[in-house]
């Protein structure tokens, strides 16, 4: 499966160790609890009333008629939620909250169908649903707009009216632009010139768990459990929205059933605890799958056009790039993703690439695993991948040529510090995949190779950990992030290393936001990058009391005492000679030496570096019936440290098996009422096993220098490449380029009988 | 609403209970779609009748003539262990079995997807293609239909008030017979068929003498394509004449454009999907 197996893991007892995983037995026997598992006397239920309009303005809500219905407990609507005008921003990280007050109900106009209007909380399900519609909305239906080509048309239906671009009503809600060098100057060097536009559709996260909170008020003081990637974002939130202050809501993270990135705003815990509070019962509220895909956030659609100018030599000289994402009903598409990361895998001269921010009538698109990044490489890997040809040049050789290394100025702003992208190209192109000839054409099937490379800016942010020795010499720490990609297994392979302890000596727990300090949410990869570092230093703390300890007991001087293999130790033959002392001894005396062993570490960590990474793909086109099929896959990438390289392969696995989905089948379809037709996993094709073959991750380990153990994040550049490296592989089989995704079945055969025409 | 399930011993039974329940009454066969359309809020039942419990809807017997009488009851899973039935017509048994997953294998049934009257449903058309007759038992008795006659258009079938599917049978089998099916779906699994094509046919010295076509999901009710079935008689299966019956296919289409595919595309695949089934039909029967 692993092809390279890191080769640092050998220096180590622990790190680079593929120990098991803490969490592995609850999960694979049902025990592990998630939000929708918890339950609590006296708790009620609640169910959200959505629009069956894309837009239209809320001209009444009469909710008298559901308040009586027997069984009815609370009834809400955008009235008992904190409005923020949207004359001044609120921002909450990257979330601003005017458009999250008015993202998770309706205020002045229902702007998708499924947008929340009001919510209900019964005594069961059933009757809470029922009530829903006892509640008589009057809709002013206005004309609505779902593509983001035609939001961007000057007479599309104009979503906000206090959203202007260039003077004039628009749709377009923002701009970002980085600019490098000239590109007039660059193209005009350039001997080769190719500019293309492509397409991709809006894709689902796919998380398996639907969202699910219970919320309990009592005493003005709120608990909130639910499925999120971030117990703190969940609590700011919850405070902005619901006005209560930050130490009156505690919430505690649930195990989580997938995320990737979906899970870093809310939609349902605002809602339950007002529902709470007014009925002064606990409330909860799950989605059905229908509900996920009606109203939370998949990653933008977009319409991008790319053009790059290229030397006869096979120098990049000049980049352009326009990238139009889709941000659903309230502003904040991912166009940073998108044109910061197209060219950053480059060392090109001259850069434009520019971004638009667009609304239309669909769910408010949420952070979906590399936020933009794919969509912007897509368009740019899709074109590198003419340019070599028209090069006659081997794909990879004319990345290897342009490849950004250490020193590299990046046109998004950094100048790379040392990198591993090179290192991805050449493992890519000596692999064996990649020497291996193709199937040779045969039955009526063709066979195609392609490859793409891929960059995501990964993140540090603010982390907290708290390490504590137990009296029998255990180990307990805590962090502040839910555990989406293997956090704990990582942390405790970690801190075992560090302490010189078996690693089952070590759990590693997820505090709630009242028992660990500020930790900012799991995303942007940086989880593994940020804890490493608190828990390291938190880790270096408790080992500098251990030998303060043992130094007490000996009575000698703590700098004469070493910390190896897990045990105290005079520091040489001067200090004296003392038995070992193990980390159990010294726990078991504790008291006597000054109390409880323990130390935190809070931290807003800096130098998470970027990841790059190289994938080839070949596929098998079945002409006749439009079928690509991906019959290997092989992806590289630099991880600067794989802590648990099983969790790192993981990763990789499955980013690029949500990019299969992605290029291939997975396609929001919208009827002619603007309303979502296929709301289910049954007609929303995310691949099933049987669809991938297994997915080969070869690990690189270049150490990012920032880093105490060379950590880069894993989890989402992953899914960079896969998009382009695919639509190539088409190419090379079919011998006919594709400019839009998904390649769905339909798409294939209808554009070789296009191309037959 | 309460729901009141019965699960009968004896088929008198059964169809009293269902002619009883008149319009509110729903049959309970593997369950596999009646009760993810109970969930999804599509149907909701006022009787449940659960046919499990009764014999003849649950066994799998040869017939004096050398044919097979499968119940109507029978799952996908318990047809593919009968060596027998695989051997005689792996077609029809192929083809329930594509119906989800293995564990819905193990209970989805062919009564359940002919009385579910989708005209994708995966084990019609090979049933069509097989000439299987469907008997069914009412309040005013037994009574025998091909199989094709009973689905009348989406969701809907030709059956009486009370009127329940009770087997499928299969005509006995001369040499060189045999059946195939094959879907297209996006996926490898997991999915539902956008286009179904089941084929029975008749190998005698390389020259196919009997044939019968199915269609799935390209019309309202699963087709039997008789046109299809002519071009095949009296040829070696070569090219022209597999273009030929591919054509009478594409013809016989009278699709939608859905989420699951497009007019153009279900069209064109209905004529792909009959020359590959053919050759493997065929390939099955002692070879062209």
């Amino acid at each position: 499966m692993t092809t390279n197996t890191p080769d640092t893991a050998n220096d180590n007892k622990w790190i680079g160790k593929r120990t098991i995983r803490p969490d592995g037995a609850d999960k694979v026997t049902g025990r592990a609890a998630y939000a929708a598992d918890t339950t609590m006397p006296g708790m009620i239920w609640g169910k959200v009333l959505r629009s069956p309009h894309p837009h239209a303005r809320i001209k009444s809500i009469d909710t008298s008629k559901a308040e009586v219905h027997p069984g009815v407990k609370a009834v809400m609507t955008a009235k008992d939620i904190v409005n923020f005008p949207i004359e001044k921003s609120v921002m909450l990280g990257i979330q601003d909250m005017r458009w999250m007050c008015r993202n998770v109900m309706a205020r002045e106009k229902a702007l998708f169908a499924g947008h929340p209007v009001a919510a209900v909380a019964a005594t069961t399900e059933k009757i809470a649903a029922e009530a829903c519609k006892l509640i008589v909305v009057e809709y002013e239906v206005l004309p609505f707009v779902i593509d983001v080509e035609e939001a961007m048309k000057p007479e599309a239906p104009i979503l906000h009216d206090f959203i202007r671009f260039k003077d004039k009503p628009s749709n377009i809600a923002g701009t970002l632009e980085h600019r490098l060098g000239d590109i007039g100057e660059g193209f005009a060097k350039a001997d080769i010139v190719i500019e293309r536009s492509f397409r991709t559709q809006p894709v689902h996260q796919g998380y398996i768990e639907p969202h699910a909170c219970l919320v309990s008020v009592s005493d003005g003081k709120a608990t909130v459990w639910s499925s999120s990637q971030g117990q703190f974002m969940v609590r700011a939130m919850c405070a902005y929205l619901t006005g209560l202050p930050q130490n009156d809501i505690r919430a505690i993270p649930a195990e989580i059933g997938g995320g990737f990135g979906g899970k870093t705003i809310i939609y349902l815990e605002p809602l339950a605890l007002i529902l709470a509070k007014k009925s002064g019962r606990p409330v909860k509220m799950t989605m059905s799958r229908a509900e996920v895909f009606h109203a939370s956030g998949p990653t933008s659609g977009s319409y991008s056009t790319v053009k790059l100018g290229a030397t006869r030599d096979g120098k990049l000289v000049a980049a352009q790039g326009t990238f139009c994402l889709q941000a659903g009903a309230l502003p904040g598409s991912p166009i940073r993703g998108a044109a910061g990361c197209a060219f950053a895998p480059y060392d090109i001269p001259n850069v434009h690439s520019f971004g638009y921010d667009v609304v239309s009538n669909r769910s408010k698109v949420a952070a979906y695993r590399a936020p933009g990044a794919p969509i912007g490489a897509y368009a740019v890997e899709c074109v590198m991948d003419e340019v070599a040809e028209a090069l006659k040049m081997d794909p990879l050789d004319f990345r290897l040529k342009n490849a950004a290394k250490q020193g590299t100025k990046a046109a998004h702003g950094p100048v790379y510090p040392r990198i591993g992208f090179v290192e991805t190209i050449e493992e890519a192109r000596k692999h064996a995949h990649y020497t291996t000839p193709l199937p040779k054409a045969g039955k009526g099937m063709l066979y195609g190779r392609g490859v793409a490379s891929g960059f995501w800016f990964n993140a540090g942010g603010e982390s907290s950990a708290q390490v504590n020795i137990n009296e029998d010499g255990t180990v307990v720490v805590i962090t502040g992030h839910p555990d989406i990609g293997g956090s704990r297994a990582a942390t405790a392979n970690i801190t075992a290393e560090l302490l010189g302890i078996d690693y089952k000596k070590v759990s590693v727990l997820i505090g709630d936001t009242s028992v660990i300090g500020f930790s900012n949410l799991t995303g942007g990869s940086r989880v593994t990058y940020a804890s490493a570092m608190v828990v390291t230093q938190s880790t270096e703390r408790v080992i500098t009391q251990l030998r303060e300890r043992a130094a007490k007991i000996w009575k000698i001087d703590p700098d004469a005492v070493v910390w190896e293999n897990g045990e105290a130790r005079p520091a040489g033959d001067n200090a004296g000679k003392f038995e070992p002392l193990s980390l159990g001894q010294i726990a078991a005396q504790a008291s006597a030496t000054g109390g409880p062993i323990g130390a935190g570490q809070q931290l807003n960590t800096m130098g998470a570096e970027g990841g790059f990474a190289t994938h080839v793909c070949d596929v098998e086109v079945d002409p006749d019936l439009g079928i690509v099929r991906v019959l290997r896959y092989t992806a590289v990438q630099d991880v600067g440290r794989a802590i648990h390289p099983s969790y790192v392969e993981g990763q990789i696995q499955g980013g690029a098996a949500q990019g299969i989905g992605w290029a291939l089948s997975e396609e929001y379809i919208f009827n002619k009422d603007g309303k979502l037709d296929n709301p289910s996993f049954l007609d929303y094709r995310m691949p099933v096993s049987s669809d991938l073959p297994m997915l080969d991750s070869v690990i690189l380990e270049i150490p990012n220098p920032k880093h105490p153990q060379g950590v880069r994040g894993v989890g989402e550049v992953p899914l960079v490449p896969p998009l382009a490296a695919i639509s190539n592989a088409v190419y090379d089989a079919l011998g006919r380029r594709f400019y839009s995704l998904p390649m769905s079945p339909p798409k294939v055969l209808a554009t070789m009988d296009m191309a037959a025409e | 609403m309460d729901i009141q399930y019965v699960a009968p011993r004896t088929l008198d039974e059964a169809v009293r209970a269902f002619a009883a329940a008149a319009g509110a009454g729903r049959i309970l066969a593997g369950g596999t779609d009646l009760l993810v359309q109970m969930r999804n809020g599509v149907v909701a039942p006022g009787t449940i009748v659960d046919i499990k419990k009764i014999g003849e809807l649950t066994s799998i017997e040869e017939t004096k003539d050398g044919g097979f009488r499968v119940g109507a009851a029978v799952s996908g899973a318990v047809l593919r262990e009968h060596a027998k039935l695989s051997k005689v017509w792996p077609g029809v048994v192929e083809a329930t079995n594509l119906i989800g997953s293995t564990q819905v294998q193990g209970r989805a049934t062919p009564g359940g997807n002919l009385c579910n009257g989708s005209p994708a449903g995966d084990s019609v058309p090979a049933m069509v293609a097989a000439g299987a007759i469907v008997t069914i038992q009412g309040p005013n008795g037994r009574r025998e239909m091909p199989v094709e006659k009973v689905p009348k258009g989406p969701g809907r079938l030709n059956l009486e008030p009370g009127e329940i599917v009770v087997s499928f049978t299969l005509p006995p089998r001369g040499k060189g017979s045999s059946d195939a099916y094959l879907r297209m779906i996006p996926r490898t699994e997991m999915d539902i068929a956008v286009v179904g094509c089941g084929v029975s046919l008749t190998m005698d010295g390389g020259t196919c003498t009997a044939a019968r076509v199915g269609l799935g999901a390209v019309a309202p009710t699963v087709l039997l394509v008789e046109e299809a079935a002519k071009a095949l008689i009296g040829s070696k299966l070569d090219d022209a004449a597999l273009a030929k019956a591919a054509a009478a296919c594409s013809a016989a289409c009278r699709p939608i454009d859905d989420k699951r595919g497009t007019i153009a595309y279900r069209t064109k695949v209905a004529g792909v999907l009959l020359k590959r089934t053919t050759l493997i039909a065929a390939e099955r029967a002692g070879g062209k």
